[in-house]
C-alpha cells in the first residue's frame, strides 16, 4: 500500500514538474549543447542547413578567434571591467547599507531612491548617462571647465596620469547601476544581526570603527563573498551595458560585445560560438579558483 | 557639539596609537561618534543625489524643447513646459506600438510562466519524485548561465524557423529564463503553507490539482503577485534577445529596443527621446514599488501564521 502511494506521489511530482523541465530542456539545455557543437563547426547563416548537426568538427574557429588581434585586449577589458565593477558595486553597496541601517525619518524614501538605478530599464539609464555625459549639451560637462568625451575617448590625462576614460566611465556606470543589488542583500543581513554582540562591544568600550572592524564585518563576509560570486558571474558575460553605452568602442570592447558582432555583422556563427565558449570556460576557471581560495579562507576563519 | 565635530573630521577613521587609546579611553569613541553624526547625513544626501538626480534630469529634459537644451544645457528647470515631446514620441515615433508589443510580451510571459511554475514549485515543495534533489542544481545553473552563449543557437534556430520578428519566440525565451527562478521563489512560499490544511482538503475529497487551485493558491496570493511582477519586470526591461530577434521588423519592436534603436538617429531630438525614456521607465518603477509592498506584506502574513 505505502509503496503504491509513494509511486503515485512520484508520478504526480514528475507530471507537475514536467512542463518546467520541458521548457528549460528545449529552450536552454539543448540550445546550449548545440552552441558547443556550432563552436566546432565551420558554419555561417548561409550554409547552416547543408552542414547538418554532426560531423565536420574542427578546431579552426578556436584557432581563428584566439589569433585575432582584438580578442586578447577584449578579454583583458572584460576582466578589468568585471573585477572593478564587482568590487566597486559591493563597496558602495556596503557603505549605503551601513548608512541606512538605523531608522531615521524618510528612510523608506531614501531606500526607494537608491533602488531605482537597479530597477530601471538598462536601455533608459544607458541613454540617460549618454545624454548627461554628452560633450556638447550634457549637464555634467557644463560643470567642468573643459568638456570631456566620457564615452568616446579611449585615453585621457588626469593629474598627469594617462587613464582609460571610456573604460572607467563604463565601470562607474556598472557600480552605479548595481550597487543597489549589494545594498539590498547587505542591508537585509545587517538587520538580521543579533544586537547583543554589538551591545557587549559597546560595554567593552569599542568605538564605532572598532565595532565595524571586529564585530560587524566578520558577520558580513559570507554575504559579501556570495555577492562577489554573483556579480562576477553576471558582469563577466554582460552585454547590454557596454553595448548600449559605447558599442564596444573607445577601448571598452568586452568579449560578449565581440560575440554579438561576430554573430550579426560578420555572420560568422562558428567563431561567435567559439568565443562565447572561451568566455564561459574562462569564467568557470576563475570561479573555481575563487571558490577554492575562498573555501580555504573560510576554514581558517572557523578555526 | 560643533567643537568636537571639527577635529573629528580631521581624525577620520584612522587608527590611533594604542597608548593614546589607553590614556583616554572615551575620547576616541566620542570623536568617532561625532564624526559619524556629521558624516552619515552627508553620505545619505550624496546617495540620494546620485540616484535621484539623473531621473529628475530625465523628467526635466523630457518636458522642454530641444532648442532650449542646446542654448542652455546647464539649466535643470525648463523655462517653458511642453508636452509635445510626449505626443511626438508616442505617436510619430511609434512608441504606442512599442508599448503595446512590450505589454503583450510581458503579460504573456507572466501568465505562461506562472502556469508552468506553480505546479512545478508545488512538486518541488511537497512531492518526492525521482530527481527532486537534482532539480535545484538545474535551476541554479540556468539562473547563472550567460545569456550571450544562449543567444547564439537561439538566434540561428529562430532564423531557420522564420521566428525572427515574431513576438512568440521572444516570449518563449523569457519564459524559459524566468521559470527556474519563479519555481524557486514559489517553492519557498508553498513550503510555508501548513500541510494540515492540504490534508483537510484531501479528506474533503479534493484531488491534488484542486487542492492546489482551491487551497494553496488562495493562501499564496502575495507570493504569486510578487513573482508575476518579477517576470513582468524582466520581460519589460530585457534588451539582448529583443535586439537579436526583432531588430529587422520595426512594428514588432519593444519599448527598450525602440529607444535603443532611435537613440542613434540624429533626426529625433534628444528631449523627445527623453520622453521615450520616461515612458519606458515609469511602468517599471510603479510595478516595482507596488510589488515591494506586496512582498513585505506576504512575509508578514507568513509570520502571523507562525
Amino acid at each position: 500500500m505505502s509503496l503504491t502511494l509513494q509511486k503515485q506521489e512520484g508520478r504526480a511530482g514528475l507530471a507537475l514538474i514536467s512542463p518546467t523541465l520541458v521548457i528549460t530542456l528545449v529552450v536552454v539545455v539543448l540550445p546550449l549543447l548545440w552552441a558547443v557543437m556550432l563552436a566546432f563547426q565551420n558554419v555561417r547563416l548561409i550554409n547552416i542547413r547543408s552542414k547538418g548537426l554532426f560531423g565536420g568538427y574542427t578546431l579552426e574557429n578556436f584557432r581563428y578567434v584566439l589569433s585575432e588581434p582584438g580578442f586578447w585586449p577584449a578579454l583583458v577589458n572584460t576582466l578589468i571591467y568585471t573585477v572593478a565593477g564587482t568590487a566597486l558595486s559591493i563597496a558602495v553597496g556596503l557603505v549605503a547599507a551601513l548608512a541606512l541601517r538605523e531608522r531615521f525619518k524618510g528612510r523608506t524614501l531614501v531606500r526607494a531612491s537608491i533602488l531605482i538605478p537597479y530597477v530601471a530599464p538598462v536601455v533608459a539609464v544607458a541613454f540617460l548617462w549618454e545624454t548627461m555625459l554628452n560633450p556638447q549639451y550634457g549637464i555634467v560637462n557644463t560643470w567642468l571647465s573643459q568638456p570631456i568625451a566620457f564615452l568616446s575617448q579611449a585615453k585621457g590625462t588626469f593629474l598627469g596620469m594617462e587613464v582609460p576614460v571610456a573604460l572607467l566611465t563604463v565601470i562607474a556606470f556598472e557600480a552605479w547601476r548595481y550597487f543597489p543589488f549589494a545594498f539590498l542583500f547587505i542591508l537585509a543581513r545587517l538587520q538580521a544581526l543579533p544586537a547583543d554582540l554589538e551591545e557587549a562591544a559597546v560595554v567593552d568600550g569599542a568605538t564605532p570603527t572598532q565595532r565595524f572592524r571586529y564585530v560587524i564585518m566578520p558577520q558580513l563576509w559570507r554575504i559579501v563573498a556570495l555577492l562577489a560570486v554573483l556579480r562576477f558571474v553576471f558582469t563577466f558575460t554582460k552585454f547590454d551595458d557596454v553595448y548600449l553605452l559605447t558599442g564596444g568602442g573607445a577601448g571598452t570592447e568586452v568579449v560578449s560585445v565581440r560575440v554579438y558582432n561576430f554573430l550579426t555583422s560578420r555572420d560568422d556563427i562558428g567563431a561567435a560560438a567559439a568565443q562565447a565558449i572561451v568566455l564561459a570556460v574562462v569564467l568557470v576557471v576563475f570561479l573555481a579558483l575563487y571558490l577554492r581560495f575562498f573555501a580555504g579562507g573560510e576554514r581558517e576563519q572557523n578555526r | 557639539m560643533s567643537r568636537t565635530a571639527e577635529p573629528a573630521l580631521a581624525a577620520g577613521g584612522g587608527e590611533r596609537p594604542a597608548s593614546a587609546r589607553r590614556g583616554r579611553p572615551m575620547s576616541r569613541d566620542r570623536v568617532e561618534r561625532a564624526a559619524l553624526r556629521v558624516l552619515k547625513p552627508l553620505v545619505i544626501a550624496v546617495f540620494v543625489a546620485v540616484t535621484a538626480f539623473p531621473f529628475l534630469y530625465m523628467v526635466m529634459l523630457s518636458v522642454r524643447d530641444i532648442q532650449e537644451l542646446i542654448l542652455d544645457p546647464g539649466s535643470l528647470w525648463p523655462r517653458r513646459l511642453t508636452l509635445d515631446t510626449y505626443a511626438d514620441v508616442l505617436d510619430r515615433q511609434g512608441f504606442l506600438t512599442f508599448m503595446r508589443n512590450s505589454a503583450i510580451v510581458a503579460v504573456a510571459s507572466v501568465v505562461v510562466t506562472l502556469l508552468i511554475s506553480i505546479p512545478g514549485a508545488y512538486a518541488v515543495a511537497r512531492l518526492r519524485f525521482f530527481g527532486h534533489r537534482q532539480v535545484h542544481f538545474l535551476f541554479l545553473s540556468v539562473y547563472l548561465f550567460p545569456a550571450i552563449v544562449l543567444a547564439i543557437p537561439l538566434f540561428v534556430l529562430f532564423t531557420m524557423m522564420g521566428l525572427r520578428g515574431s513576438l512568440l519566440g521572444l516570449i518563449l525565451v523569457y519564459i524559459a529564463q524566468t521559470v527556474p527562478v519563479t519555481v524557486y521563489m514559489l517553492r519557498n512560499y508553498f513550503e510555508t503553507v501548513p500541510r494540515s490544511v492540504e490534508e483537510a482538503a484531501a479528506i474533503d475529497g479534493c484531488t491534488r490539482l484542486s487542492t492546489i487551485w482551491r487551497v494553496v493558491l488562495p493562501l499564496s496570493k502575495p507570493a504569486l503577485m510578487a513573482t508575476g511582477l518579477y517576470v513582468f519586470m524582466i520581460a519589460w526591461n530585457e534588451f539582448l534577445f529583443a535586439l537579436l530577434f526583432l531588430v529587422e521588423r520595426r512594428e514588432s519592436w519593444t519599448v527598450s529596443l525602440g529607444l535603443s534603436q532611435l537613440a542613434g538617429s540624429i533626426e529625433i531630438p534628444t528631449t523627445v527621446l527623453m520622453a521615450g525614456s520616461v515612458v519606458l521607465t515609469l511602468p517599471i518603477v510603479i510595478v516595482f514599488f507596488a510589488s515591494e509592498r506586496l512582498l513585505t506584506e506576504g512575509l508578514t502574513a507568513g509570520a502571523e501564521k507562525g
